[in-house]
């Protein structure tokens, strides 16, 4: 194999360190952004009204049977048609927080009702305030199934962004196809990203196992 | 006395179709224990569940200490309660589960204090006195550290009774309280509610299958069957002299197993 180290030390590695930034960048914003989106979306689905909870459970299923690529195209192109520019990078942070919103969405409904009806049934008979028993009683408990889920989706969401080298957004995989098709050398720089994304992936695992194992001991002991 | 403590008034409780109470009558008084028999299916945990309001009923009207509780006075006519009207006359009751479906993610002491500090809204160091007292008083002063799932079934449900009592109610129901534990531990949790019966003022409707301690501590055992009080009476006489037939093959049935 023809393996060039200088040019790995030289070009390679510096470029795509710093296309590394863009990747987190776009990883923790939108994760945050589908963090809170989920809650939205579930609070929506869940409400008393009809057709309020009936229009975001639709709007959760079109979102979960699109692939997001169409969605990053969608609004990549289509937004712009609505006078609404945004940059590149917006547009797929945006893209990505919708979609996995729509699966956050699930992973809080689901956490939810894990808490058995029998917690809801002695926080209501000591008269506990409905705001007070979700903040004390209902969330502490849902937490524990719920973070575990949510690392995946980080991490998911992680994998996901070298999709939004298709709309042009500096992120690793989008700087190591400019790198190839420069120097007409792929083997380095595309090894190198597959690398980066490893050593990514193991830091947040690590990160989630961590905030999991520190509910777990807060809420489980 | 005057008003009775707690008074169903042509109560009706329906799951759909089924009927679970049917324009049920029955009344409580102040200080009177009662215990609800009856088979599986006759609604005697239903008439703790719409008394605690974990669930609604369909007809008629509950009254808490002469105070309407699934309506509330607007005049001289009776409305839909609001929630803020359930909750005051709810405050009166507490209640222990068959589960005891204690918060796992708090200590025994955590769990007596919660509703005194997030309800009640006492300070912590009352609420903390308080339930450090009631822990003494159901003999779990060493386990107030302790978490739900360090304790057995039986400490657990004297937790559970416990933090019932921090709320300071006047009535208690007891929904099988010693259903779920093994035999060696219902004693006592028995211990710890016959000595609320006999030494306090408290208004107590229990649910058992434990007929010897119904007897035991019972001002009068009601026989329910089919959402209706078939037959009561002064638990000796129930017991000994059943009149109804069902009565008599259901006690027939409890005493052989």
């Amino acid at each position: 194999m023809d393996w060039q180290w200088d040019f790995t030390f030289e070009v390679v590695l510096p470029r795509l360190w710093e296309a590394a930034g863009v990747t987190v960048y776009a990883t923790v914003m939108s994760f945050l952004f589908a963090l809170l989106g989920g809650l939205i979306l579930m609070l929506l689905k869940t409400s008393r009204f009809r057709l309020v909870s009936f229009v975001a459970g639709e709007v959760i299923e079109f979102i979960r049977a699109t692939p997001l690529l169409v969605q990053i195209f969608f609004l990549f192109f289509v937004l712009p048609q609505f006078g609404i520019l945004l940059p590149p990078l917006t547009t797929g942070i945006l893209a990505i927080s919708i979609y996995n919103s729509a699966l956050t969405a699930e992973v809080y409904r689901a956490g939810l009702q894990s808490v058995p009806r029998g917690q809801w049934e002695a926080a209501k008979a000591l008269n506990i305030p409905t705001h007070r028993v979700y903040q004390r009683i209902i969330i502490p408990q849902s937490l524990p199934p719920i973070i575990p889920a949510l690392g995946n989706y980080l991490v998911a969401i992680f994998k996901e962004t070298p999709l939004l080298s298709f709309v042009a957004v500096g992120e690793i995989m989008h700087a190591s196809k400019l790198i190839g098709s420069q120097y007409y050398r792929f083997t380095e720089a595309v090894t190198i990203a597959g690398i980066f994304f490893l050593v990514l992936s193991l830091i947040s695992a690590v990160g989630i196992r961590a905030v999991e194992r520190y509910v777990n001991k807060r809420i489980l002991h | 006395m005057t008003d009775p403590k707690i008074r169903f008034e042509k109560v009706t409780k329906r799951y759909g179709a089924l009927v679970v109470l049917d324009q049920l009558q029955f009344e409580v008084a102040e200080g009177e224990v009662v215990t609800i028999i009856g088979p599986s299916g006759s609604g005697k945990t239903t008439v703790l569940r719409v008394l605690m309001t974990l669930e609604p009923i369909q007809d008629g009207i509950i009254w808490v200490g002469g105070e309407p509780l699934n309506k509330m006075w607007s005049g001289d006519r009776l409305v839909p309660a609001s929630e803020a009207h359930i909750r005051s006359v709810r405050s009166r009751i507490g209640m222990v589960f068959q589960n005891f479906n204690l918060f796992p993610h708090m200590t025994a002491l955590e769990n007596c204090i919660e509703a005194p500090v997030q309800s009640l809204k006492l300070p912590k160091s009352e609420a903390v006195e308080r339930a450090v007292e009631l822990l003494e008083m159901v003999g779990l002063d060493d386990k107030r550290s302790h978490y739900p799932s360090q304790l057995s079934g039986g400490q657990q449900q004297r937790v559970a009774i416990a933090r019932a009592l921090a709320m300071r109610p006047k009535i208690i129901l007891f929904d099988e309280p010693t259903s779920a534990l093994d035999p060696e531990m219902v004693g006592e949790v028995l211990t710890v509610i016959r000595e609320l019966a006999s030494a306090h003022s408290y208004t107590i409707l229990l649910v058992t299958h434990q007929m010897g301690f119904a007897r035991e501590i019972s001002n009068r055992v009601c026989f329910f069957d089919q959402g209706r009080i078939v037959e009561q009476g002064e638990p000796g006489r129930l017991f000994e002299s059943p009149r109804n037939e069902r009565l008599k093959l259901f006690l027939s049935k409890i005493l052989q197993a």
